[in-house]
Order: structure tokens, then sequence, then C-alpha cells
């Protein structure tokens, strides 16, 4: 093995990749752009949600449900309404996300110790957030149930006896920035190694330079690592890079070790790169390139649990997901940065790693020969 | 299996299919160290492909070959130290400079670093390419990058030099430059393997192959062919030759 020879290769790739204008905002900013776009727009959380209601009480009842309603700072009361009629219009025509009605003998009921309904409708064509607006409502309304009940029957008597008192882990405000933001470093990674590798070999292929390097002593090894190597480093520097952007920009909890991290990202960048070389071996056109890395890279993207959770998709697809390396770096980064836990506990998902990089990488290198035919 | 001690490439009945097609059919030829040797043929008879199998660049189909005392089959990567090889295509970094070419060749031939300067100072000398070092390769003109190629294919001082039709597209007076560099060059005893369809060209080489459609049609040097083909009139040249033999088989 030379080391001249991987290092002059290298510094090839480098002074090609920097001298071509075009490329300098794509490797700098682009991350960047991607990272603040995931960061601000991917969100499932329920903020801000707009309340039109019908009050046909108007009693101290329902003014307390309307001002429990405005005590938490999700809903937001924009309309009051007085016909049924225009609250639907204002629920289809999405000027408000919830639809209270409160009927006339709500107020009533409740002073007689009944139970009282009222009536909530929700835009059900955005389900999931539907669900947690509802989810949102009803915790509201049992807090307001339990003030109802203590001031009705004077004794001193508990609501229930189970007392159940929720705390989530890891990401105590279940922000849901915090889950995906952290992620974005893997696919960063995985986007630019496979795309950079495949097509940093095809290009010399194109040009007829592939020729020329068949004609010299170069080993395919050497060829493969002076090839990879510019685009491990560049893959590191942007995983630092966004690391950093998430932990200070975003304010990511980075509670475990980012040397495990940083180990973990090397592993994964062994299957990245196998797949990318594969390409290059698939491929004889920069555009089939681009277009076989897409074919690959969707599946992957959808088949990782970013942002599909696993559990729920079909036995069969769930199997699929074992292939995709894209799966055991997200446990592993979503491990060490909310949960701070170590090789002790994320040491399947290493394993599973190494083994699929080295496997897609050694078949990816047979792959590659060094001649033309 | 091997040719005579001073045949520095041996050929015996080499093929190359692409599918059903026969690229280069059973063809034998020897060259001898330190010739100019000429494989001459119109525009797809098959000239690239045998240089390519003698470099190791495509596999051969049948066949046997040495090159530099090495199997063409089984010990391509034993060929590479000795031949530096330019294609017909300018096939070199053109977003790089003349300097940062050189260099790169030189790491990749592993020239041991303490010799760069030296060498990078003889292929500027050698291919007046001083001035122009830094400049981006694709803007110089042709003539230009056809001698940092050859500069590059040299590099490494090989044994023996591989030219794929190095002077296509290239002005009268640069090519005149080039054979006096090719004639130099076998005088220090480099052995010069040469495609072309220039039959000027071709009177500068010491021996000469013709092919067409894959198959060798008539060997010797230039002198010899001219007065096996045409007998009786001693002032045709080798255009005459060319023309008779790639045309006549025809008809």
């Amino acid at each position: 093995m030379s080391w001249i020879r991987i290092r002059e290769l290298a510094r090839k790739e480098f002074i090609q990749l920097f001298r071509d204008k075009k490329n300098r905002p794509l490797l700098i900013i682009a991350p960047f752009v991607q990272l603040l776009v995931f960061g601000y727009v991917l969100s499932t959380d329920v903020r801000d949600v707009r309340v039109g209601i019908i009050d046909q009480s108007r009693t101290r009842e329902s003014r307390m449900l309307r001002d429990s309603l405005e005590a938490n700072q999700t809903f937001r009361i924009t309309h009051y309404k007085d016909h049924p009629k225009e609250l639907e219009e204002i629920l289809l025509r999405r000027k408000v996300d919830l639809a209270v009605k409160i009927g006339p003998d709500f107020s009533e009921r409740i002073r007689r110790g009944d139970s009282s309904p009222i009536q909530i409708l929700a835009d059900g064509s955005m389900s999931n957030m539907a669900s947690v607006k509802i989810a949102y409502t009803s915790l509201v309304l049992d807090k307001l149930n339990q003030n109802l009940i203590r001031e009705l029957y004077h004794q001193k008597m508990d609501y229930g006896k189970i007392d159940a008192r929720i705390r989530t882990w890891y990401n105590p405000n279940l922000e849901s920035r915090n889950f995906y933001v952290p992620g974005i470093v893997a696919f960063l990674v995985m986007l630019l190694t496979l795309l950079l590798t495949s097509i940093a070999i095809i290009r010399e292929k194109e040009v007829g330079t592939m020729e020329q390097l068949i004609v010299t002593p170069m080993k395919p090894y050497e060829l493969i690592l002076g090839k990879t190597i510019p685009y491990i480093i560049i893959a590191l520097a942007h995983m630092i890079a966004v690391t950093l952007f998430a932990i200070f920009w975003f304010h990511i909890p980075m509670v475990g070790s980012a040397f495990l991290l940083f180990f973990a990202i090397c592993l994964f960048l062994l299957s990245t790169l196998g797949i990318g070389l594969f390409i290059s071996t698939v491929s004889s056109t920069q555009q089939q390139a681009m277009m076989t890395t897409f074919f690959f890279f969707i599946p992957f993207f959808m088949l990782s649990g970013f942002v599909f959770p696993i559990a729920s998709m079909p036995t069969v697809f769930q199997w699929l997901t074992y292939l995709n390396p894209l799966r055991y770096i997200l446990i592993i980064i979503r491990g060490i940065f909310l949960k701070g836990v170590g090789l002790g506990v994320l040491w399947p998902e290493f394993l599973s790693l190494m083994v699929l990089g080295l496997i897609v990488f050694a078949s990816a290198v047979k792959r590659f020969r060094k001649r033309l035919d | 299996m091997t040719g005579l001690g001073s045949d520095v490439v041996y050929v015996k009945d080499l093929e190359k299919r692409f599918g059903r097609f026969v690229a280069v059919d059973k063809i034998s030829f020897s060259v001898k160290k330190g010739e100019v040797f000429g494989l001459l043929g119109p525009n797809g008879a098959g000239k690239s492909t045998t240089i390519r199998m003698l470099c190791g660049i495509i596999t051969p189909t049948s066949g046997y070959g040495r090159v530099a005392d090495h199997d063409i089959f089984y010990e391509a990567e034993g060929i590479k130290h000795s031949i530096g090889y330019m294609s017909q295509k300018f096939s070199l970094y053109e977003d790089l400079t003349p300097f940062e070419n050189i260099r790169f060749y030189l790491g990749v031939y592993e020239v041991p670093p303490e010799q760069w300067k030296d060498r990078i100072e003889w292929v500027l000398d050698m291919t007046r390419l001083h001035d122009v070092r830094d400049r981006i390769t694709r803007e110089l003109p042709p003539g230009s990058r056809q001698r940092l190629a050859l500069g590059c294919a040299l590099l490494h001082r090989p044994e023996i030099l591989f030219l794929d039709e190095p002077t296509s597209g290239v002005d009268p007076i640069t090519r005149r430059h080039f054979w006096g560099f090719i004639d130099h060059l076998a005088g220090e005893g480099v052995t010069v393997f040469v495609t072309t369809h220039y039959m000027d060209e071709a009177r500068s080489c010491e021996r000469i192959v013709m092919i067409n459609e894959g198959k060798i049609v008539v060997t010797g040097s230039p002198s010899e062919i001219i007065s096996e083909v045409f007998p009786d009139t001693p002032d045709s040249d080798l255009n005459d030759v060319f023309i008779e033999l790639m045309s006549g088989r025809d008809s």
C-alpha cells in the first residue's frame, strides 16, 4: 500500500472539489440550510390552537370553561359565534382548528349534579394533528372537572383513587425538534457521501481520466481509499458543524458522549461509502448515479424511523428496516443526544452497523474492478 | 511460449470480442526493444482495442500476450510500472494546472519525493510548459495539452510508450516536433508503440503492422511493404499501399 498515492489522489480530489466554484456553496451552505429547514419545519408539536366557540349558556360555569381553555397556552379563542352553522363554516374554512359548542342547559345540569355534554369539533383531514388537539382539550377539561367536583361537594374528596403523575423522560417537554434535529446529522452525512463518492468516480470514467488511472500501478483499494478519504473528512466536518449548530442554535440537549457519536458516524460511513461505491459500479454517467442515489435514498429515508415510526409499519417493512444502516444510526444518535446512553445499551446497534458496513463495503470493493470492461 | 529475448511486446492469436462483434481477430506480432513500431489501420480497425488490451485497460477474450515480461491476462498490474500510455482522447485533469497534473502522476507512479523537483523541471523543459505551469489545463492550446499528456506518460521513465493516435487534431508543425521527440526517445532506448492513420507518420516507424477489420493485412518495414504491394512501381508511397489494401479487400 502506497500512502503517497493515496495522499496525492485525496489531495487532487480536494483541489478539484473546491476549485469548482459551484461546489463551494453546496458543500458549505447546503447542510445549514437543510438543518434550518428541518429544524423549523419538521415539527409535530401542537402550538397556538385557534378555537371558535358558541356559548349558549353564558353562565359562570361556561365562563370557567372558556377561561380554562385560554389559561392553557396552547389554546387561543379567536371566534365567538351564535349559530352552529357559523361555527361549522369557520371550521370548514380553516379559520379555527377546533370548535367548541356549549349548550343552553350547560350550567343547570352541572348544578343538578348531572354530567353536562359539550360538543368539540376538530378537523380530521389532518388526522395526526386532530388527535393531538383533542387529547390536549381532554386534559384541560379533565382539570376543570376536578375543580367543579371539589366546588360542588364541599367535603374533602379525591378525584378517583389513582393519581397518575406522568413524567416524560429524556425529552421532558416532548419537543419534536429534539427528536428530529439530531437525526438530521445522519441524514446529511448519508446524502453527501452517497452522492459525492459515486460522482467522484463516475466523473473520471466520463471524462476519460479513469483510463489513464488504470494504466498506472495504482491498486484498486488505493483508488478507493484516495477517492473516499476526502469525503470522509468532509462528512465528519459536516457532522461536527451540524452537531454544534443543533446544540447552540436549536438548544438540543446533548447529554451523551461526543466521542461515541463520532465513532458511530464513522461506522455509519462504512455503509454509506460502500453504497456510494456500489452506485459508481452500476452507473456510467453522473446522471445515472444521481438517479440511482435517489432510488436508494428514498426507501432508506422512509424505512429509517426518521419521521415515520418503525413500530407502525407493516411487519414485512419492519423486517426490511433491519437492513437499513440509517435505522441503527438514528437509534444511536437519539440515544446519545437525548438519553446519554453508552455502549452498554447501544452495543446491538453498534454491532449491527459495523457488520452491515463491513458487508456492504467489502462487496462494493469486490465489485469495483480496475478494468474498463 | 515467450518470444525472442529482445521482444518487449509479444502477441499470439490475440482476440477481443464485444458480444458478437469481433473487434480484434486473432492477431499475432512482436515488437523489439527500442523499436518505433506502428500499428496502422482505418478507423474502427481495432487499433485502440489492441493497444488497450496491451496496457491492461481491457481484458482480451482469448489468445496470448506478453508486455515487458508480464502476461497481459494474469499479470496486467505488473506491466504498469514499465509502460507509459497516452490515449486518443486527452485524459489528464483539465481543471488542474500542468504542475498539479505532473505532481499527481509523480505520486501515483511512486517516484521518490526527493526526485520530484528534478523530474518536474525535466518534464516542464521537455514539454516547454514552464510559462504556463500554473494555468488551468483546460485553457491551454491543444498542442500544449498534448505535450503535457506525453510528459505525464513519461514521468516515471517507462521502457515502453504506448501512443494511441497521438497527433490527431494537432497542427503539422507540432506533429513534426512531436515525431522529432519520438525519434529522440527511441535513441534513448525507449520502445515506442504508436497507432496512427497518417501515412507520413508511418514512414517514421521502423516496423509497421497494418490491420483492417480486426485482422492483420501486412507486416514489415515501410519500404518492404511498399515493394511487396507495388513491386513494379517503386515511386509508390504508403498512402497508395494503405488505400490499395484497405479498399481493395472489400471489392
